[in-house]
């Protein structure tokens, strides 16, 4: 167990050190991000509708796009000069190859959604300090959610045709569930109510996280391996 | 007899019964007070309804089932059984609506229950789109596999969080406690509905697999 973690944060760091290097995809990705939030602004007529009453959805729906866009990357850079073949020979697990872009994955989403919440915020004008807690938690939750079947697929599409729209056909009706919780439990937060009226959405994201991070460790192994 | 001539055969034999369920249906079972005829709709689009969950189930069971096993009967299974349930899907997608409008005075509401029917048939969509998109017969037959546990797994999560919002749908009632129940009439009625779908179901699934073990030899011949 502890040797199939180490093994995996040496994946997630060459995967982190290689963005860290090139800074493209997570310039685009948070360039894109902050595109997103400025053409939902402009898809609603403010004198007609308050920014706080589509903000939950607005900052739900930028947060999906953003994270797919991450998600059709992690295994994309592995094709180039065969890449995936080499990691598959080296002697690690397939589940540690899977954890380990799992784990690099969220350090993505996450960064972006560490720029996108303040610029969401000065947008749309909309307070989050007297709810910045729970509402963290519930990104944090939804988003291990969205990440952690998000990865498991996009190690399958890459050999497919089309990759860039096979992966949300079959992704975002996976998302449906973590994405009503987060949009509910967004709503009830920004409108300041107590966060024992979001504990059932809570415990609904976190039986999602539980149950798709194990099947996803399970099947993994079976779309990299014969 | 070959698999494709059982697979017709129990077809008509589905036919035959989905001709009996019109006649019982529309002359021998009462009209119900509130709804009037539009009620009789129901007798289609329940047992399409249960048809579609019992064939997404099987895809996710077959599909548990080839990763276990590698046998590809499993995998013809599966895809037979998607595309089918797609069928099915459509049925209950469509009356759903033609009952809704006289009844509800709407032809789709972001109901519950609707919400969660509209997402099985986009993961069926999903499902056989990957198929198509995969040309590697063993890499697909995994690959879809995998999808089809992850869908197995996902259809109780979207029931549960659909039901964060309020529903509009009929409450169960066939299988409900401490309610009155479906009137024996009626209740007849549907069970004939629900034998005559699954006896397609099984008719049709039969044909497909048939038809996928064609492809397969005739693909095997151009090899």
């Amino acid at each position: 167990m502890g040797e199939a973690l180490r093994d995996a944060w040496t994946i997630a760091r060459k995967d982190l050190r290689l963005e860290f290097r090139s800074r493209t995809a997570i310039l685009s990705a948070l360039v894109f991000t902050v595109l997103v939030l400025l053409v939902l602004n402009f898809g609603r007529d403010p004198t007609a509708v308050a920014a706080r009453d589509l903000a939950p959805g607005i900052l739900w729906v930028t947060f999906t796009f953003a994270a797919m866009l991450a998600l059709n990357r992690a295994f994309q850079l592995e094709l180039e000069n065969q890449a995936l073949d080499g990691l598959l020979l080296a002697p690690v697990s397939a589940t540690s190859l899977y954890w380990g872009k799992l784990i690099a994955n969220l350090a993505f989403v996450a960064v972006v959604e560490a720029v996108g919440l303040p610029v969401f915020v000065l947008l749309f004008n909309v307070p989050v300090a007297h709810a910045l807690l729970p509402l963290l938690g519930v990104i944090a939750l939804a988003t291990v959610g969205f990440v952690a079947v998000g990865t498991l697929f996009s190690a399958m599409v890459i050999r497919t045709r089309f990759a860039e729209l096979m992966l949300p056909v079959l992704l975002l009706p996976f998302l449906i569930p973590p994405l009503i919780g987060a949009v509910q439990a967004t709503a009830r937060l920004l409108a300041a109510r107590p966060v024992s009226e979001v504990s059932g959405v809570l415990r609904l994201l976190a039986a999602y996280d539980i149950v798709f991070v194990l099947l996803a460790t399970l099947l993994f192994p079976h779309t990299v391996r014969e | 007899m070959t698999l494709l001539r059982a697979g017709r055969w129990t077809t008509l034999a589905g036919l035959a019964l989905l001709a009996g369920l019109y006649v019982r249906a529309l002359a021998f079972t009462p009209v119900e007070r509130f709804q009037g005829p539009a009620q009789k709709i129901f007798y289609v689009h329940v047992p399409a309804a249960w048809t579609t969950m019992l064939a997404m189930g099987l895809v996710g069971v077959a599909g548990i089932l080839y990763l276990l096993l590698r046998d590809r009967r499993f995998d013809r299974f599966a895809e037979a059984s998607a595309e089918v349930g797609t069928v099915f899907a459509v049925v209950m997608l469509t009356t759903g609506p033609i009952w809704a409008k006289p009844i509800w005075g709407t032809w789709w509401t972001w109901d519950a229950r609707l919400t969660f029917t509209l997402f099985l048939f986009l993961l069926f969509l999903g499902y056989l789109t990957l198929r198509g998109a995969v040309t590697e017969p063993d890499l697909r037959a995994r690959y879809s596999a995998v999808l089809g546990i992850c869908g197995l797994v996902l259809l109780p999560f979207i029931h549960l969080s659909v039901y964060l919002f309020r529903t509009l749908h009929p409450r169960p009632i066939v299988l409900q406690p401490a309610r009155p129940a479906l009137p024996p009439e009626m209740l007849v009625t549907l069970l004939l509905g629900v034998a005559a779908m699954l006896v397609l179901y099984t008719g049709f699934v039969m044909q497909r697999i048939a038809l996928a073990r064609r492809r397969e030899m005739e693909a095997h011949d151009l090899a």
